[in-house]
């Protein structure tokens, strides 16, 4: 059949299938196919830098348009990864430099990105048009400006909570004036301050411009000279919003907001002063996103503006809304997709805000179409989360983090476990789960049972023994992401599913019972797996085998054992001098 | 689960004045502490955190009818948060006396914490004075007495 099917024909139904999952099954189907796919396949998603590296990269995919490449697991974000870890993107940004000249888009996210490797990409791409950096450290301003300086066909730079050395605020002028193709600046992460006319001059010049989001630096007075050079803005974040109350501001900004047609999604509101909120009445109902997890306001205020957004669909705040403005989001947001409540205060036992179980009840009763929820609280219970699993049977992703470690249900002091076990059983389609709170092995036991879609699954302060950890990888077949902390899991589990590790992407455990003598084994026996602990205690020699180690990182890769790990890192189990060359 | 039930509790150790049972009182503070000591917990991430919050506090002064409020995030410390009560009351001085224990100052500054305890402002490092401070309190030194902050006794 292959033979009769032209190559052109098989490459043009190819190019409709832009999802990497499709792409890497159409791969596997045969040698033509194969062939075929990684001849046209200009997208590349690499979700562990570490399980594949540039030279395999390249010899497999000739024309790459389009890289995205993640470091550090996910709980490097809680400060749970030492520094020095790895995850560097400068060895690989060589190897593209030299094999892709006309690579046009770099996405990263937890990589350690230096001003050297923005320096090389901003000279090497003459056609480079995006560069979105996620989570990742270690360049300087130094590197954006010569992104600024040299990237003259750039579309995108986008800056999401990245820890930049902030030098000045200079880089942005230098963005020559002749540069008009900018479709999207985010420096919400940055601390100095931009030269304002330099901003103005640049927004001014880029009739593309669809998303615009400031720092703090840049004053609310100032908003409205930024926004009327451009009314055509679709995602605009504010910087500091913050301002004595002035009549003639007030309208100033009002009505620039009103002109802003387009207008679909908001951001920033740091430090807010509310009586400047309302003027953002007049688009309200234009708002498809919001994100108030900076303003640091009450209830009254927040629940005034959600209350006017009919067309909502996704609610990013903090738990200064409380339960009434909750309410509200219920009553008001009938379009609402997703829902994310960030605490004001994580790190205090006891709050005046008055945000429990009942708000996330409530939204999940009056949103029929939420399918994503990320709420952090003080309290929850059984109940709650038996009406919430049958509220919304499509929830995909429902990640809960109760503050307080191992708390119970507070009506009945009972573990969490059928809860979060009718999550798991009324929501088919759940892909993503955190838990959090009093768990036993049971609620491993439903997820085991139940959770055949899990995607990814985040524990901590859980569970009671090695069965919990067992149900969970022998029972999730679509598992690739698990990251586990102080949970009483050992060895057991660990080895008697060893070749499970290898259908996933990642496992990472922390504060555990895992063995240096089980990762030892684990690391010889698995010659696809890396077995990396992490283990910073300076007498770390001379801890016996079957001592617990600090920290695990397992995780599948075709690249063997990596060289450019910190001394507090060992490969376990992999002769040091030997590579595991099985490309 | 463990041997609470069991009479044991007389035999645990504990850090406290003895007879002083306190056993729901300590472990209600150990509690609010306890979050604060788990690296990582609550996962909020990093970035998120160092967001400044406004932290006002109210503040009361001997003879003043009027209460006003301070914002403790915008003080970077002690001798800041002393010139802004004398900015908001006039109390002149204040800021050093915190600082030197000098009995220079007329007046005296101190602070409910959050187990409701009335504390001598200054003390403490400051990052733990700005989360334990509920409300603050500007007194006249000679009606003091009774709080033994005095170095020398009259």
């Amino acid at each position: 059949m292959t033979s009769s099917f032209p190559e052109e024909v098989l490459e043009h139904v190819l190019s409709f299938l832009t999802s990497q999952t499709d792409r890497n099954a159409v791969s596997l189907v045969c040698k033509t196919w194969y062939e075929t796919d990684r001849w046209c396949r200009n997208r590349i998603f690499v979700g562990n830098c570490y399980a594949v590296n540039p030279r395999i990269l390249i010899r497999r995919f000739p024309d790459v348009k389009s890289i995205e490449l993640k470091g550090k697991p996910h709980f490097a974000d809680f400060n749970l990864v030492p520094e020095g870890w790895g995850g560097y993107v400068y060895p690989w940004v060589v190897e593209l430099a030299r094999a892709y000249p006309s690579l046009e888009e770099i996405r990263l996210k937890r990589m350690v990105v230096t001003d050297e490797s923005l320096e090389m990409v901003a000279k090497s791409f003459n056609n480079f048009k995006v560069l979105v950096l996620s989570s990742c450290e270690g360049f300087s301003t130094d590197g954006l400006a010569a992104i600024a300086a040299n990237c003259r066909n750039l579309r995108v730079l986008d800056l999401r909570e990245c820890e930049v050395e902030d030098l000045s605020g200079h880089w942005l002028s230098h963005f020559p004036d002749s540069f008009t193709s900018l479709e999207s600046l985010n420096m919400a992460c940055l601390v100095s301050e931009v030269s304002f006319s330099a901003l103005e001059r640049l927004v001014a010049r880029s009739p593309n411009l669809k998303t615009l989001k400031l720092n703090r630096t840049v004053p609310l007075e100032k908003l409205s000279t930024l926004l009327k050079r451009a009314p055509q803005l679709v995602d605009f974040g504010t910087g500091a919003y913050s301002a004595e109350f002035r009549p003639d501001v007030y309208s100033s900004l009002a009505g620039v907001f009103s002109a802003c047609k387009n207008l679909k999604s908001l951001s920033g509101f740091w430090d807010v002063t509310p009586a400047y909120l309302p003027v953002i009445n007049n688009v309200c109902s234009q708002l498809t996103s919001l994100n108030l997890s900076y303003a640091t306001t009450q209830s009254p205020d927040l629940t005034k503006i959600v209350s006017q957004c009919c067309n909502l669909q996704r609610l990013v705040v903090l738990d200064y809304i409380e339960d009434t403005g909750l309410n509200t989001v219920s009553l008001s947001c009938k379009d609402l997709r997703e829902l994310v409540v960030f605490p004001s205060d994580p790190f205090i036992g006891d709050v005046d805000v008055q945000l429990t179980e009942h708000g996330l009840v409530a939204v999940s009763e009056g949103c029929s179409k939420l399918h994503s929820i990320l709420y952090f609280c003080r309290q929850m219970s059984n109940s709650a989360l038996i009406q919430i699993s049958k509220n919304c049977p499509n929830l995909t992703c429902f990640r809960l983090c109760i503050i307080e470690p191992r708390a119970p249900d507070y009506q009945t002091l009972e573990p969490l476990d059928t809860g979060f076990g009718s999550i798991v059983q009324n929501c088919q389609h759940l892909t993503r789960l955190s838990m959090s709170g009093l768990l036993t092995d049971r609620v491993f036991e439903y997820i085991g049972t139940y959770a055949k879609n899990l995607d990814m699954l985040s524990i901590a302060f859980a569970g009671d023994s090695d069965l919990g950890l067992h149900y969970v990888l022998s029972g999730c077949d679509r598992l690739r992401k698990l990251e586990i902390r102080d949970c009483p899991f050992g060895d057991k589990a660990l080895l008697a599913n060893a070749s499970k590790l290898e259908r996933m992407r990642s496992l990472w455990m922390s504060s555990c019972l895992v063995s240096f003598g089980a990762c030892k084994l684990l690391g010889r026996k698995m010659p696809g797996l890396n077995v990396e602990v992490i283990d910073e205690r300076e007498n770390v020699n001379s801890i016996p085998e079957y001592a617990p180690v600090e920290k695990v990182y397992i995780y599948r890769t075709v690249s063997g054992q990596r060289f450019d790990a910190p001394d507090f890192v060992r490969i376990m189990g992999k002769d040091k001098d030997a590579v595991y060359n099985l490309s | 689960m463990g041997p609470q039930g069991l009479g044991l509790e007389i035999t645990e150790l504990r850090l406290g004045l003895p007879g002083a049972g306190g056993g729901g009182g300590d472990e209600r503070s150990e509690k609010k502490r306890n979050v604060n000591t788990v690296v990582g917990w609550p996962p909020v991430c990093l970035y998120r955190q160092k967001v400044e919050r406004k932290v006002y506090v109210k503040v009361s002064m001997d003879g003043a009818p009027i209460l006003r409020k301070v914002d403790l995030s915008c003080c970077k410390g002690y001798l800041e948060l002393g010139m802004a009560l004398e900015k908001l009351f006039g109390c002149y001085g204040i800021g050093e006396a915190m600082n030197e224990e000098s009995e220079s100052c007329e007046y005296i500054a101190i602070y409910e914490d959050k187990d409701g305890d009335w504390m001598l402002v200054g003390d403490v490092p400051w990052a733990m004075f700005t989360e334990t401070c509920k409300r603050l309190r500007i007194k006249r030194r000679s009606y003091s007495n009774g709080i033994g902050l005095h170095r020398t006794n009259n």
